[in-house]
């Protein structure tokens, strides 16, 4: 209203120096009123959550503005994980960083060396007085955002696992009687599969590192680097060349030979490969849930991911994939308040278990879990508790997770080996060898600035 | 040129108008191309953590370190092998389109419209088109390709994916590159094909002696602007459609700089690239510019 009257002033006078001084009192007028419309305190929170996830982010944070008038979070969608970490870096050395920073689980290392530019999620919530108990969250979700000192570094926000699809249709028509639970018998029902024509792909795999490498030295309890996975120093090495990986390895090798294993591309490509009927059996993130419920037209179930029955110790537990949310250092201290407020309100058992049911990903704290179980959620949707199945028990030093430096070339440095394996250039070994080689430097280069 | 130079020159006085009127210009030139490029020289030489909070000078070893590094010789093949692919097939495909768009048939302005639609297109759209016409599993052509036994797979077959990403940079230069040609091919005069006609030339004799060596100028042009075409701007089209894969058989110069850069952080070594790309291409241009503009002919 005040705009355009002074717009239409300037209009009836004629002199170009009035229309000059309207244009800059409009401009004037255009920068001081969202300040002079409210006085609360913003919090930019940039996330990675695009389509549904983004409403579910958002959701919560209308949900938060809605319950208190002091402070506003704004969320603001980033692009992909490594588009909004790289964003969130750039904004960082430029002075004009978010306040919350939603960063994936291979950035975590990376985050943590950088002292300085971060405050401890921790510091955050006790400098603001507010309540908050690492303990509330499941083990294998807190340890992986914990420091060496045991202090919390980062928020939990979003946590997946890998989990085992199949297609129970084609289970029938092949003659599949038992849900596989070892790699033997994956190999088995992939065969009758195969030979029986029930379905073009018998078996395909999203997150090949994730999964394959990552996940697999958990869940048979070895180590998958030294120094504890990383945990215990950034100067660390890779230790996927052991027998077992070469085994496992070399297993899909044949069956990509086969033709009982189809390689379906990086991330998450292959998910469309079974929920379009393609394949009939897959590996990928529990989180892909949602999106298999609403595409697939057969039926299917979920089951744990298949494990070497011979390697002692095993199943132990898969780690965690997914984001945890980081507050970037440099802000004033009002704002750590209203970031710690918007914590403590994420943090509601209540809207915890929302977000388990509704998303797909795991409860992060065992009260959502609680919940969840009691509202008989997983009677209504079986297969939705396998991830935590997997998940809640206690880890052990090889299966806490990993903390490896530069994880996010290490993790293409993987791809780009294995797929010359799939290509049938070379063999399990050599791309093994060679991870382990390329990776490591990596790893020293990391070693060299995360110096403490 | 032929024209005498002080035809067609203006002088100044001073320097202070001519200064003033090339201001803005020069302006965009150092602020958007010599200070990054004076940027990525000085973080060559540093090894920074991702926040910039320390960086260790380091002198050469972000240099010697790709040197040492097998992949990276093995990008340089590749761009070298994408590059020719990519300019050879662009420039051939598109002089002939020009060539008959140029001739007296019907409708040829719906043609010459329809031909350079897909300049319009972004790298990114049109990375995503030819990927799901060529997806494995879902592709239309695949689909056709794998029926007539063609085992297709750009996801695992380093071949399929160069075939790919060649056929989609070069579909997204042809507009371009027909444009220049047609306009070329215009400004010859009909006088000469004439000529060439009454000395008992054929349609390929024609081709090959008149046409193409008046053409030499254009060609000249469009060879540099599509070496540098294929070596900076196919970036787009390999991200949205192979990612550098499968292994590294797609990634290119340019495509290792923001992998290593943007998506891995490791900002002293892409800066190192950066800086050997930018060397490469100035000698790729002074080459260019020395041998084979001497065989141009300017009208």
């Amino acid at each position: 209203m005040k705009l355009k009257s002074l717009i239409e002033k300037s209009n009836s006078k004629t002199s170009l120096r009035r229309q000059w001084a309207g244009l800059s009192l409009t401009l004037i007028g255009f920068a001081s009123l969202p300040t002079s419309a409210q006085a609360v305190t913003e919090i930019q929170f940039w996330h990675s959550m695009g389509g549904k996830l983004g409403d579910w982010v958002n959701d919560m944070a209308t949900g938060f503005n809605k319950s208190q008038s002091e402070y506003k979070v704004v969320p603001v969608f980033k692009g992909t994980y490594g588009e909004s970490m790289t964003a969130g870096i750039a904004a960082y050395r430029a002075g004009n960083a978010p306040h919350i920073l939603q960063v994936f689980e291979v950035g975590t290392a990376t985050m943590m060396a950088s002292k300085g530019a971060i405050v401890p999620v921790a510091q955050v919530m006790k400098d603001a007085g507010e309540k908050f108990d690492p303990k509330a969250y499941v083990p294998a979700v807190a340890g992986y955002y914990t420091s060496r000192k045991g202090e919390m570094l980062s928020f939990p926000f979003n946590s997946s696992t890998t989990v085992f699809y199949y297609n129970k249709d084609v289970f029938e028509k092949a003659g599949v009687r038992k849900i596989p639970e070892t790699w033997s018998d994956v190999a088995l029902a992939a065969a009758l599969i195969k030979s029986s024509g029930a379905a073009k792909c018998a078996y395909t795999s999203s997150w090949v590192s994730w999964v394959h490498l990552e996940n697999f030295s958990a869940w048979h309890n070895v180590p998958i680097a030294t120094a504890n996975n990383g945990f215990d120093s950034p100067d660390a090495k890779l230790l996927i060349n052991s027998p077992l990986h070469q085994k496992h390895i070399g297993n899909l090798e044949q069956w990509s030979k086969q033709g009982l294993f189809t390689y379906g591309g990086r991330a998450s490509a292959a998910d469309a490969k079974f929920h379009s009927g393609e394949c009939a059996m897959f590996t990928g993130s529990s989180a892909a849930y949602a999106n298999v419920k609403a595409n697939a037209k057969f039926n299917f179930g979920i089951t744990k991911l298949p494990y070497y029955s011979d390697v002692p110790g095993a199943p132990q537990n898969t780690i965690i994939g997914g984001a945890s949310l980081w507050v970037m250092a440099g802000k004033k201290k009002e704002d750590y308040k209203g970031v710690a407020k918007f914590f403590n309100y994420v943090a509601s058992p209540e809207l915890q278990a929302q977000s388990h049911q509704m998303t797909g990903y795991l409860p992060i704290t065992s009260a959502a879990y609680d919940i969840t179980k009691k509202s008989g959620f997983y009677e209504k949707n079986p297969g939705t508790d396998v991830s935590v199945q997997q998940m809640i028990v206690k880890t052990t030093d090889k299966s806490r997770g990993l903390r490896l430096g530069n994880f996010v070339q290490i993790r293409t440095i993987i791809d780009e080996e294995l797929e010359g394996v799939w290509a049938g250039k070379q063999d399990a070994k050599t791309a093994l060898g060679r991870i382990e080689q390329r990776g490591n430097e990596q790893l020293a280069r990391f070693a060299r600035t995360a110096k403490e | 040129m032929a024209l005498a130079v002080d035809e067609r020159s203006a002088w100044f006085k001073g320097w202070g108008l001519p200064a003033l009127l090339l201001a803005p210009q020069l302006l965009i030139v150092l602020i958007f191309f010599y200070w990054p490029s004076v940027q990525a020289i000085y973080s060559s030489f540093f090894l920074e953590d991702a926040f910039g909070q320390g960086a260790e000078f380091v002198g050469l070893e972000n240099f010697e370190r790709l040197f040492a590094d097998s992949d990276y010789a093995n990008s340089f093949g590749i761009t070298v092998v994408f590059s020719l692919l990519v300019t050879v097939i662009g420039l051939s495909v598109s002089l002939v389109l020009a060539w008959f768009a140029d001739r007296a048939i019907k409708a040829r302005y719906v043609f010459r419209t329809m031909l350079i639609i897909p300049y319009a297109v972004s790298a990114a759209v049109a990375a995503v088109l030819w990927s799901f016409l060529f997806a494995p599993s879902v592709g239309v052509v695949a689909h056709w390709l794998i029926k007539r036994g063609l085992d297709w797979n750009y996801l695992v077959n380093a071949n399929h994916a160069m075939a790919l990403i060649v056929m989609t940079a070069v579909w997204k230069q042809i507009s371009y590159n027909f444009i220049f040609f047609l306009a070329g091919l215009q400004a010859i005069p009909r006088s000469m094909f004439e000529a060439s006609a009454i000395d008992g030339a054929g349609p390929f004799k024609t081709f090959f002696y008149v046409t193409l060596p008046l053409l030499s100028p254009t060609a000249f042009f469009l060879l540099v602007v599509n070496v540098v075409y294929a070596f900076f701007d196919t970036f787009g089209i390999i991200d949205a459609s192979t990612g550098g894969g499968p292994g590294t058989s797609t990634s290119i110069l340019v495509y290792k700089v923001y992998n290593d850069g943007f998506k891995s952080l490791d900002l002293g070594s892409s800066s190192a690239q950066s800086v050997i790309l930018m060397a490469l291409v100035v000698l790729l241009t002074i080459v260019q510019f020395r041998f084979i503009e001497r065989r141009v002919h300017y009208g």
